[in-house]
C-alpha cells in the first residue's frame, strides 16, 4: 500500500482535566477508507478537528505526506489537502447550491484576488464546483438555495464543498448522521467510489455502512484507541465486543 | 436577472441622471445639499463593504474620513489650492496604509471587541489632531481655495464653482458604485460574503480569511478617505469633529437606515439621514426645538434599531425574492 | 521630580483608575451576563454627575444627594431595561449598537434641555474639604482619598457579591447557561433586570462622587464611554477582575502620560490598548 499519506502520533488533546484524545497514533492511505468508531464521547470529534487543525493538539504529532503539520491553521492544513465536512451542517445557508460549491472550489484558485472579474467567469473553478455537485449527487439542486435543502441534501452539499477543494484526504464527520435509508445509501456508494483515488477517514455510527466500506477500522474508547486493524478482525476482538458493540448486535451485521 | 432587480436597476439609473439634472434648478443651497449628501453615500458605501459584505461592524469608520481630510489641509499651502492630481491620491494612499496598520491590529479581535476597538483607534487619532498642534488643534485648519481639474491648457472642472463641485461628487459616487458592484460580484466579493455567513467554515475550506478581511478593511478606509477629501474640500476646513466618533455613529446609522448589504441602501440611508437631520434641525418646522434636533434623530434612531432592522431597502425589496449572492448586489 | 510628587501622581492616578472600575464594571457585567454592548453606558455617569448636581443643590447635601441619586438611577435602570434593552438581547451587536448610539443623543439633549450647556461646579462635603499636608509644601485632598477608599470598598463588595452569594451565582451561571438557569427554576428576567440597574447604578455612583473633582459637563459620558471600552478591552470582556486591573494601569497611564508627555496624553492608553492587542487580543483576562 505505500506510505501513509497521513498520519498521527501520540495525538493527546486536554480541556482542563479532561483527556478528550489520548496517544492515538493512526495511518490513513489513498485507496483506504479508515472507519473511526466508538461511543458518544470517544473523542472522534476532536480527533478530526486535531487532524483539520480546528485544534490545536497538546502533544503529539500529525504528518502529512512526511510534512509536520504542527503550527499550522485550518485553512493552511485545507490548501495542503486536507479537507473535511462537519458532524454538524455547516454551509452557508443562504447561498445556492451552486454558489455553495463555487466558493468553496476558489479557494484553491490563484484567481481569488482578481477583484475586477465576476466571479461566476472562470471555467475552471465552475468546472470544480459542477464536478463536485456531480459526485454527491446534487446537480439537480444545483439554484436550490441551501437552507431550503432537506436535511439530507445538505449533508450531501457538505461533502460536495470539500470535494470542491479537491482534497486528497476527507475526513468525514458523521456524514450520514440524520439521513434516511434511501440517501445513506447514496453516500455510502459515494464514499466508496471516493476512496479509489482519496485517503478517507469515516466517523459513523451506522455499523452497516461502516463495514461495507471500511477497509481499516479503529475503535476509539475514552479518547484511547481499543483495537484497530481489519474490520473482521477488530469484530471479533473481545475486548472490543465487551466494550462497545455489545455481543450479538455484532455478529449479525 | 429577475423582475424586480431589473426594476430596481431601472429606478436607480433614472435617480442618478434625476441628480444629474439637479444643478439646473438653480439653487445653490440644494446644490451643496446634495453634494454634501452624495460625499456620505461614497463614506456610507464604503463602511457597508465592512459592516454589510464582510460582517465587520466599525464604529470608527470616521478616522479614514478624517484623515484624508487633514491630509489635504496639511498638504496644501495656505491661500493655494490644493494640486487635486498629487493631494488626491496621497490622501486615499494614507488612508489605505492607516488602514493596513491599524487593520493588523483590529482585526485580531472580532465581534464587540472589533467594535470597541476600531472606536478606540479613531478616539486615537482625534486625540492626535485635537490635542497637538499637527493639524491647528481644536480650531482645525481652513482650505480656502478649491482646486481646478485641468488637462494641459484646458480647464474641466473648477470646483470652486458649486455646480462643477456638485458633477465631480457624483462622478465619483458612481464610480465608487461601480467599482464596489464590481468588486463584490468578484471571487474576492464572494468570499467576503462568505466570511461574513461563516468564517469558521471558510477558513476549513482553505481561506486565509485574516487576508481578505484585510484587504477589505483597506479598500474601505481608502473609500472613506475619498469621502473624506470631498468632503474636507467642500466645507473649507478640517477640525477633530470631522473625525469624531459622533461621525462613525452616523455614518454607521446610514447604512443600517438605508440597509446594509446592499449598495444601494447606504446610499438611499446617506439621502434620509442627512434629510431627516435638516428637517429636524429647521427653524421653519421645529421653531425653537430646531436647537434640540438631535433628541428626533436619537428617537429615529431608536426606532430604527427595532422597527426597520432591513433598513428601507429591505422595505423596498420583495418579500420571497432569492437571497443568493447573485440577486443581493444591486 | 521628587518622592512626593510622584506619590501624589500615584494617588491620583489610582483615584481615577478605581472611578474608572466603576464604570467599566457595569460595561463588562452587562456585556458578559446579558450580551450586550451599551454604547450609552456613559451617559449613566453623566446622568448621576448632574444628579449630584442638582439634588446636592436642593437638599444641601452631596451625601443625600448621592442617596437619592442612586435610588433614582436604579429606577432609570429598570425602566429602560424593561422598556429598550430587553428587545436587544437576541439581536445583533449592530442594534445594540445603533439603538445605544440614539440613546447617548436622547440623553446628550435632555441633559441640554433640562441642565443647559455650561459647565457646573459641585462643591466638596464640608467634612471631607480638606488636605493632608505630605511635605512642607504638597499636601493631598482627602476626598480624593475617600474616592479611593469607597471606589475600593465597592469593588470588594462586587466580588463578594459576585463569587460568594446566591445571586452571584446565579450571575455567574446566567453568564455561562442560559437554558440550565432556567431550567433550574431561577428567573432569568429578573437577573437581567437586576444586573442591568446595578449597572447603571455604579455608572452613576461614579458620575455622583466624581463630580466635585471632574466639575459636570456636556459629553462628559462619551468621554467616559471611550476610555471604558480601553479598559474593558485590555481586561478581557466579561471579567470583572480584568476590569479592575486594568482600570487601574489606565488610570496611571493616563495620570503619567499628562505629567511626562502632555502634548500626548490623550493618546497614551489607545497606544497602551494597541500593544495590549498585539500580545493578547482577546485581553488580559478572558472571563471571570
Amino acid at each position: 500500500m505505500g506510505d501513509p499519506i497521513l498520519r498521527t502520533e501520540g495525538l493527546t488533546k486536554r480541556f482542563g482535566g479532561l483527556t478528550a484524545v489520548d496517544r492515538v497514533s493512526l495511518e490513513l492511505y489513498v485507496g483506504q477508507v479508515h472507519a473511526v468508531i466508538g461511543p458518544n464521547g470517544a473523542g472522534k470529534s476532536t480527533l478530526t478537528n486535531l487532524l483539520s487543525g480546528d485544534l490545536p493538539p497538546t502533544s503529539g504529532s500529525v504528518w502529512y505526506r512526511g510534512r509536520d503539520l504542527a503550527g499550522l491553521k485550518s485553512d493552511e492544513i485545507s490548501r495542503l489537502g486536507v479537507g473535511r465536512s462537519y458532524q454538524k451542517t455547516n454551509i452557508f445557508l443562504p447561498f445556492t447550491v451552486f454558489e455553495n460549491c463555487r466558493l468553496a472550489a476558489q479557494s484553491r484558485t490563484p484567481h481569488a484576488w482578481r477583484i475586477f472579474r465576476r466571479a461566476e467567469g472562470f471555467a475552471d473553478i465552475n468546472r470544480l464546483a459542477e464536478e463536485a455537485m456531480e459526485a454527491a449527487g446534487l446537480a439537480a439542486r444545483r439554484d436550490r438555495v441551501a437552507a431550503t435543502l432537506s436535511h439530507g441534501e445538505q449533508r450531501q452539499l457538505e461533502i460536495a464543498m470539500c470535494l470542491a477543494t479537491r482534497p486528497r484526504v476527507l475526513l468525514l464527520d458523521e456524514p450520514l448522521a440524520g439521513m434516511g435509508p434511501h440517501e445513506s445509501l447514496r453516500i455510502v456508494e459515494l464514499i466508496g467510489r471516493l476512496a479509489a483515488d482519496h485517503a478517507i477517514m469515516l466517523i459513523e455510527h451506522d455499523m452497516e455502512a461502516v463495514f461495507s466500506v471500511a477497509g481499516h477500522l479503529t475503535v476509539m474508547v475514552n479518547g484511547e484507541v481499543l483495537e484497530s486493524g481489519e474490520p473482521e478482525a477488530v469484530r471479533a476482538s473481545p475486548a472490543v465486543q465487551m466494550a462497545y458493540l455489545g455481543g450479538e448486535e455484532l455478529l449479525d451485521v | 436577472m429577475q423582475q424586480s432587480t431589473r426594476a430596481l436597476t431601472l429606478t436607480l439609473a433614472a435617480a442618478a441622471l434625476l441628480l444629474l439634472a439637479f444643478p439646473f434648478a438653480e439653487s445653490k443651497f440644494y446644490t451643496q445639499l446634495l453634494s454634501k449628501i452624495m460625499i456620505m453615500a461614497i463614506f456610507a458605501m464604503s463602511l457597508d463593504l465592512l459592516v454589510g459584505y464582510t460582517g465587520l461592524i466599525s464604529l470608527g469608520h470616521a478616522a479614514f474620513f478624517g484623515l484624508a481630510g487633514y491630509a489635504v489641509a496639511l498638504m496644501t499651502p495656505q491661500y493655494e489650492a490644493p494640486d487635486l492630481w498629487t493631494s488626491l491620491p496621497a490622501a486615499v494612499g494614507l488612508c489605505a496604509a492607516f488602514a493596513l496598520v491599524t487593520g493588523f491590529l483590529v482585526l485580531r479581535t472580532s465581534g464587540v471587541y472589533f467594535i470597541m476597538v476600531t472606536l478606540a483607534f479613531a478616539q486615537m487619532l482625534f486625540f492626535l489632531f485635537h490635542d497637538t498642534k499637527l493639524g491647528g488643534g481644536s480650531d482645525g485648519i481652513y482650505i480656502y481655495i478649491k482646486p481646478e481639474i485641468r488637462l494641459g491648457e484646458t480647464s474641466l472642472l473648477n470646483l470652486d464653482d458649486a455646480r462643477h463641485f456638485y458633477y465631480f461628487v457624483w462622478i465619483m459616487m458612481i464610480a465608487v458604485y461601480g467599482f464596489l458592484r464590481t468588486v463584490l460580484r468578484s471571487t474576492f466579493g464572494h468570499a467576503l460574503l462568505g466570511i461574513k455567513t461563516n468564517e469558521h467554515r471558510m477558513r476549513a475550506l482553505g481561506f486565509a480569511t485574516f487576508r481578505y478581511k484585510l484587504a477589505a478593511y483597506v479598500l474601505s478606509g481608502a473609500l472613506a478617505g475619498l469621502a473624506g477629501y470631498l468632503a474636507a474640500l467642500q466645507f473649507g476646513f478640517v477640525n477633530p469633529e470631522i473625525l469624531s466618533w459622533h461621525q462613525s455613529g452616523a455614518v454607521l446609522m446610514m447604512v443600517i437606515l438605508g440597509g446594509m448589504g446592499t449598495l444601494f441602501g447606504p446610499v438611499i440611508g446617506a439621502f434620509a439621514f442627512v434629510l431627516l437631520q435638516e428637517m429636524f434641525s429647521n427653524q421653519a418646522v421645529l421653531g425653537a426645538f430646531a436647537k434640540h434636533w438631535q433628541l428626533l434623530m436619537g428617537a429615529a434612531v431608536i426606532l430604527v434599531a427595532l422597527y426597520l432592522p432591513g433598513g428601507l431597502a429591505g422595505l423596498l425589496a420583495r418579500p420571497g425574492r432569492k437571497k443568493a449572492i447573485e440577486a443581493d448586489d444591486g | 521630580m521628587d518622592i512626593s510628587f510622584i506619590l501624589i501622581q500615584l494617588l491620583n492616578g489610582l483615584q481615577y483608575g478605581l472611578l474608572l472600575f466603576l464604570v467599566a464594571s457595569g460595561l463588562t457585567l452587562v456585556f458578559g451576563i446579558m450580551g450586550i454592548i451599551n454604547l450609552a453606558h456613559g451617559s449613566f455617569y453623566m446622568v448621576g454627575a448632574y444628579l449630584a448636581f442638582s439634588l446636592s443643590a436642593m437638599t444641601g447635601s452631596l451625601l443625600l444627594a448621592v442617596l437619592l441619586g442612586v435610588v433614582l438611577s436604579v429606577v432609570l435602570g429598570i425602566v429602560l431595561e424593561r422598556l429598550l434593552f430587553r428587545h436587544l438581547y437576541q439581536r445583533d451587536h449592530l442594534y445594540q449598537v445603533l439603538l445605544t448610539y440614539g440613546l447617548i443623543l436622547v440623553f446628550e439633549e435632555l441633559r441640554s434641555i433640562i441642565w443647559g450647556d455650561d459647565v457646573h461646579g459641585v462643591a466638596i462635603p464640608a467634612l471631607l474639604n480638606f488636605s493632608l499636608p505630605l511635605t512642607d509644601t504638597l499636601s493631598y485632598p482627602v476626598y480624593r482619598l475617600a474616592i479611593s477608599g469607597v471606589c475600593l470598598a465597592l469593588a470588594l463588595g462586587m466580588y463578594v457579591l459576585i463569587q460568594k452569594t446566591r445571586l452571584g451565582m446565579m450571575i455567574r451561571a446566567g453568564a455561562s447557561n442560559r437554558e440550565m438557569v432556567q431550567s433550574l427554576g431561577i428567573n432569568i428576567k429578573l437577573i437581567y433586570t437586576l444586573v442591568f440597574a446595578l449597572g447603571v447604578a455604579l455608572a452613576a455612583f461614579a458620575g455622583m462622587i466624581a463630580a466635585p473633582v471632574s466639575s459636570v459637563f456636556p459629553n462628559m459620558g462619551a468621554q467616559v464611554l471611550i476610555i471604558c471600552f480601553v479598559v474593558v478591552v485590555i481586561g478581557g470582556i466579561g471579567s470583572v477582575r480584568g476590569a479592575l486591573l486594568a482600570a487601574i494601569l489606565i488610570g496611571m497611564a493616563d495620570t503619567f502620560g499628562k505629567v511626562l508627555v502632555p502634548e500626548f496624553a490623550g493618546m497614551t492608553i489607545y497606544v497602551l490598548m494597541a500593544l495590549v492587542l498585539l500580545w493578547r487580543p482577546e485581553g488580559l483576562f478572558k472571563r471571570a
